[in-house]
C-alpha cells in the first residue's frame, strides 16, 4: 500500500485549505480540513476501504467523488447512507462504517425544514451548460435559480487544470477551473442565484406548474425545497462508463473524474503508480494531470488501434515518456483489499485478447476513462421521452434545436443532452436560456438574436471532425422530436 | 501508413514536414522561428490572437493553423498561450554547435538557468543532454523553457527531464 499524501506543491494549482478540523472515524481521531469532504479527509489519511458490498462483501472505496455512485455511504452522527464524498467534514463529527445495510436509529435525529420557492427558470446543474443558461436567462430579465448537489459549483470545469480549446467568447485559453470562476463571476454580476449542496430528487406536475423537490444540506440537518418553476433546464451532465474485468471493484480502481476531484479539487494524491485505461481526451488529459500531481504513469492503454483523443493531448504525454499502448486492454486487477498490480493484454482487430501477450504492471492505481453517458434520470420522472443515439453516447432525452424536450417548458443542455464538450455545452445553455426568454416575452428581440448567433456558432463548431458525429446525433434527435410532436397533434 | 501519428500517439518529423511545411534552410539560418505542431481541425484559436505580428492564421476556427515563417520573429509569446502545448520555437543559429529549443513546460520542479537536463524527443526517448538557458514564466503558470541542444537535435528535442538530484 503506497502512502497517500496531500499535494503541497503543484505546478498549476494552489490549494487553499481551510482550518484543520478533527473528527472521529471508527473511534479514531482523524484530521481533515474545513471545506473538504469526509471521504477526502479519510482518503488523505490513508483510509481507503469505505465499506463492503452487500452481496459479495467486497471492499469498496472512493469512486465517483461527486455523489453519483454510492460507493462511499457511511453513518455520520448516527445517520446511515450519507454520501461522504459530497458531505463536508465538520469538527467533532462521528463517522462510522455502516455495515452492509444502512439501519436508521429508532429515533433519528434528522432536522428537516421546509421551504417553498417559485422561479421563472430552474436550472439543475451548475456546469458550463447550467451556468451559461443562468447567465443568459438572468440577463434577459428572468428570475432564475441554479441548484447543484456538489459543494462547489462549476461541474466538470472545476477539476480541469488544462487550458481549454475554443474561441475567446467561450473562454478559450483559460484553464477549466478558471472558466468556472469567470462564469460564476459573470452570474454574480448579473444577479443570478445559485444553491450548492442541493440535490433535485423528485419531479411533480402541480397546479399547471413544474415542481421539483430538492434537498439542501444544512449545518444541522436538511432543508426540503419545493421549487415551482415555469421552466426547467436540466444540465446535470454525465456519468462515467465502467468496464468489466476481474477485481474491478477493488479500491484503487477509480473513474477518471473521481480521481480528478480528489487530486485537482482537494489536492490529494490518488496513488503513486497509475495505469490508465482509455486514450480518448479524458484519459489523455488525466494522464497529464497525474504527472502534474507527482504520480508516475506506468502506461496508458487503449483497445483501438489509434488514439481517440486529440493528437496534441497524446503528444504531451508521449514526449514526457508515458507509454501509450494501443491494441491493449486490461485483463485483471490484482490485490485483496486494495490494488497492487494489473495485468494487461494485447487485443486483435476484433478486440479479442491474444493469449500469451499478458504483461504485469506494478501499479496501485487503475483509472478507467472509457467514455461518458448522459445522466438525466430526473427527466424520466417528468415523462420526457428518451432515445438511444450512439453518436451522443447512449440514451438521451429527445430534444429539438431549442433544447426543449418532449415536455413543454422542460429543457436540457450540455452533456446531459448528448456527450460533447464544454464550448458546445455553453452554447446549448445559451440557446435554452434565450429560447425561454423569447417564449416568455422577456426581451424577445435580444433573445432571438442571442439564440441565432449561438446557432451559427454551434453549427460552425460541429463541422470539426471531432464534433461532426455530434451534429449527426443531434439531427436524428431533432427528427425524432418532430415525429413525437406531430404524433401528439 | 507507417508512423501514422494517431497510431503511435505523436507526430514525427516527416509527417510534420509534409503536413505543415517546415521553414526553409535560409529562414532557419536567420534565427528563432516557431514550429506549430498542431495538425488536426481542433476548434481553437488562441494562437492566432497571441501573435501580435499576425504570423499565425486560421482559415476558420476549425482548420489547423498556418504560420508565415517570414513574419515570425521567434518571440515565443504564442508558446505559453497554446492550450495544446503544441508550439515550439527553434533557433539553429544559437551557437556554433548548439541550437536553442523553447518548450512549454507545466511540471514540477521548474528547472533553473544553467541546469543540465535530459532532452527527450516526441516519443519521450532520451536523445541527449541540454543546458537550460532561459526560463520565462508565461501566461497562466505555463513556463517557457529554452534549452541548448546539439544542433542536429533542434527538430527533434521536444521535452526535458529533470535529472535526479543526489539528495533526493
Ligand atoms: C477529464 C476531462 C477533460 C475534459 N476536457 C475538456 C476540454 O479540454 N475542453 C472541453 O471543451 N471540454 C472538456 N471536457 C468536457 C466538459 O467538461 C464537459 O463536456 C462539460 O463539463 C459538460 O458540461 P455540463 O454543464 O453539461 O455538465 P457538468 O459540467 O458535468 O455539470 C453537471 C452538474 O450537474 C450537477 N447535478 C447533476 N445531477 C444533479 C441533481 N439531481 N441535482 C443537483 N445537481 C445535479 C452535478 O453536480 C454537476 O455539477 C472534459 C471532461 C473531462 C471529464
Ligand atoms: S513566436 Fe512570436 S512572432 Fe512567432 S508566431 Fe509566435 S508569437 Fe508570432
Ligand atoms: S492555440 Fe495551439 S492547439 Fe489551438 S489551434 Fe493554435 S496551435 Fe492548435
Ligand atoms: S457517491 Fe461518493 S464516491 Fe460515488
Amino acid at each position: 500500500m503506497g502512502t497517500i499524501q496531500r499535494i503541497w506543491r503543484h505546478p498549476i494549482l494552489d490549494f487553499k485549505r481551510g482550518r484543520s478540523v478533527r473528527f472521529q472515524f471508527e473511534g479514531k481521531r482523524i484530521e481533515g480540513y474545513e471545506n473538504e469532504s469526509i471521504a477526502v479527509a479519510l482518503f488523505a489519511s490513508g483510509v481507503k476501504v469505505f465499506g463492503r458490498s452487500r452481496r459479495f462483501n467486497h471492499p469498496m472505496g472512493w469512486f465517483c467523488g461527486i455523489g453519483k455512485c454510492s460507493s462511499c455511504l457511511m453513518r455520520v452522527n448516527g445517520i446511515p447512507n450519507v454520501r461522504t464524498c459530497i458531505t463536508p467534514v465538520r469538527e467533532g463529527m462521528r463517522v462510522e462504517l455502516q455495515g452492509r445495510k444502512g439501519v436508521l436509529p429508532d429515533e433519528p435525529n434528522i432536522k428537516v425544514k421546509k421551504k417553498e420557492e417559485y422561479v421563472r427558470v430552474l436550472i439543475i446543474g451548475s456546469g458550463p451548460a447550467g451556468l451559461e443558461t443562468g447567465i443568459t436567462s438572468t440577463k434577459l430579465g428572468l428570475d432564475t435559480l441554479i441548484i447543484d448537489e456538489n459543494p462547489i459549483p462549476g461541474g466538470q470545469l472545476i477539476k480541469q487544470t488544462h487550458k481549454f480549446f475554443g474561441s475567446k467568447k467561450e473562454y478559450a485559453g483559460l484553464r477549466g477551473f478558471e472558466i468556472a470562476k469567470t462564469m460564476l463571476e459573470g452570474l454574480r454580476k448579473c444577479g443570478g442565484r445559485y444553491l450548492t449542496e442541493t440535490s433535485a430528487i423528485g419531479y411533480y406536475w402541480k397546479n399547471k406548474k413544474h415542481k421539483f423537490l430538492a434537498v439542501q444540506k444544512q449545518e444541522d440537518g436538511y432543508q426540503l425545497l419545493e421549487i415551482k418553476a415555469d421552466n426547467i433546464v436540466v444540465t446535470s451532465g454525465a456519468s462515467e462508463n465502467y468496464l468489466p474485468f476481474p477485481r474491478n471493484y477493488l479500491p484503487g480502481v477509480y473513474g477518471a473524474g473521481g480521481v480528478q476531484t480528489l487530486m485537482n479539487v482537494y489536492g490529494v494524491k490518488p496513488g503513486n503508480k497509475a495505469l490508465i485505461v482509455g486514450a480518448g481526451n479524458v484519459g489523455l488529459i488525466i494522464g497529464y494531470q497525474l504527472l502534474q500531481a507527482g504520480v508516475e504513469v506506468k502506461a496508458l492503454i487503449e483497445a483501438m488501434p489509434h488514439v481517440g483523443g486529440y493528437l496534441v493531448h497524446a503528444s504531451k504525454l508521449a514526449r514526457l515518456g508515458v507509454p501509450i499502448l494501443l491494441r491493449h486492454t486490461i485483463k485483471e486487477a490484482k490485490g485483496e483489499e486494495y490494488v497492487n498490480g494489473a495485468t494487461i493484454i494485447e487485443v486483435d482487430e476484433n478486440k479479442q485478447p491474444i493469449e500469451g501477450t499478458e504483461r504485469k504492471l506494478d501499479v496501485d492505481l487503475i483509472l478507467i476513462a472509457v467514455g461518458l453517458s448522459a445522466s438525466t434520470k430526473i427527466l424520466s420522472q417528468a415523462g420526457c421521452e428518451k432515445m438511444f443515439v450512439q453518436e451522443l453516447g447512449g440514451w438521451i432525452p429527445i430534444h429539438n434545436e431549442n433544447m426543449e424536450t418532449t415536455i413543454d417548458g422542460i429543457y436540457v443542455a450540455g452533456d446531459g443532452s448528448g456527450i460533447a464538450e464544454a464550448s458546445t455545452a455553453m452554447l446549448e445553455g445559451r440557446i435554452a436560456g434565450a429560447a425561454i426568454a423569447e417564449r416568455e416575452g422577456y426581451n424577445p428581440e435580444d433573445a432571438r438574436r442571442i439564440r441565432e448567433d449561438a446557432f451559427s456558432e454551434l453549427s460552425k463548431l460541429r463541422q470539426s471532425s471531432s464534433l461532426k458525429i455530434v451534429a449527426e446525433g443531434k439531427r436524428k434527435c431533432q427528427q425524432r422530436w418532430n415525429e413525437v410532436k406531430s404524433h401528439e397533434k | 501508413m507507417k508512423n501514422e501519428p494517431r497510431e503511435i500517439g505523436y507526430l514525427t518529423y516527416d509527417v510534420l514536414k509534409e503536413k505543415i511545411g517546415l521553414p526553409s534552410k535560409e529562414r532557419l539560418a536567420k534565427g528563432p522561428v516557431a514550429i506549430i505542431e498542431c495538425t488536426e481541425d481542433i476548434p481553437c484559436d488562441p494562437c492566432v490572437e497571441a501573435c501580435k505580428l499576425g504570423a499565425i492564421s486560421k482559415e476558420s476556427l476549425i482548420t489547423p493553423p498556418t504560420i508565415d515563417y517570414e513574419k515570425c520573429t521567434g518571440c515565443t509569446l504564442c508558446v505559453d498561450v497554446c492550450p495544446g502545448l503544441a508550439i515550439f520555437v527553434i533557433n539553429v543559429n544559437y551557437k556554433e554547435e548548439k541550437a536553442l529549443v523553447s518548450i512549454p513546460y507545466e511540471m514540477l520542479p521548474v528547472p533553473e538557468r544553467r541546469e543540465k537536463v535530459d532532452t527527450l524527443d516526441r516519443s519521450g526517448k532520451k536523445i541527449g543532454e541540454g543546458e537550460i538557458i532561459k526560463v520565462r514564466r508565461g501566461k497562466r503558470e505555463t513556463f517557457v523553457v529554452s534549452v541548448a541542444v546539439d544542433k542536429n537535435l533542434a527538430t527533434e528535442a521536444r521535452s526535458i527531464k529533470i535529472q535526479k538530484e543526489e539528495n533526493e
